[in-house]
């Protein structure tokens, strides 16, 4: 299956990109994803291990498990206000 | 809630306070947040504000849904800026209206403190130097 990630503010810059597609295998949870996000793109390691996550613009842990189709976003420490 | 949660324009605290007026509610709180240059933050004179704009809008319909729960017969409007700030600028507003100011003044800062937990929203700090900083909390 297929989830879209998105990257923001640090992560973005990290990585050099703001959207990319993963492919999991099911069943797959949010560790998974970043797992296979840190050990497969070229600068996945700058991920932190444990990085905040949204997944179709809600707050998850990293336990959620994945459907196809799912947005995931990686949040870097919010600064809000 | 109405109107855009995120704006790229000056908060008009005016026109969020008319949204609000209801002859029920007797008592309004407003919170505003503005771009700090104190002593301790250093030459900053904006903040370029990014944020997961559609994610936003739905942790705070979220956030003032627990409120009016928790708060009966109160209502909200909230605002966040994105974009480059100047420094004195506000960035955030929350505006609670309730019957009475006991309410007003919880749910308002209810909403504020979860906002600035839950919100999606990152800050870079523009230096007088003109060089950029990311800034955490």
């Amino acid at each position: 299956m297929a989830v879209s990630c998105l990257l923001f503010g640090r992560y973005a810059e990290l990585l050099g990109t703001a959207q990319l597609e993963l492919e999991l295998g099911q069943p797959a949870t949010v560790a998974d994803a970043v797992e296979r996000l840190r050990g497969t793109h070229p600068h996945g390691d700058r991920l932190p291990p444990s990085p905040l996550v949204a997944v179709n613009r809600e707050h998850v842990g990293h336990d959620r498990v994945l459907a196809h189709g799912d947005e995931l976003a990686f949040l870097p420490p919010l600064a809000g206000g | 809630m109405s109107g855009d949660v995120v704006t790229r324009d000056p908060i008009d605290v005016g026109a969020l306070l008319a949204e609000l007026r209801d002859d029920g509610r007797g008592a309004t709180a407003v919170f505003l947040g503005s771009v700090r240059s104190g002593p301790d933050d250093g030459p900053v004179t904006a903040i370029e504000y990014s944020a997961y704009e559609a994610m936003v809008g739905e942790e705070f319909g979220r956030i003032v849904a627990e409120a009016a729960g928790r708060w009966p017969g109160t209502a909200y409007r909230v605002r966040h800026r994105v974009g480059r700030v100047s420094a004195g600028d506000p960035s955030i507003a929350v505006a609670a209206s309730a019957p009475h100011r006991a309410e007003a003044f919880e749910a308002c800062r209810y909403v504020i403190e979860e906002a600035k937990q839950r919100l999606p929203v990152w800050k870079r700090e523009i230096l007088a130097d003109g060089t950029t900083r990311w800034r955490e909390g």
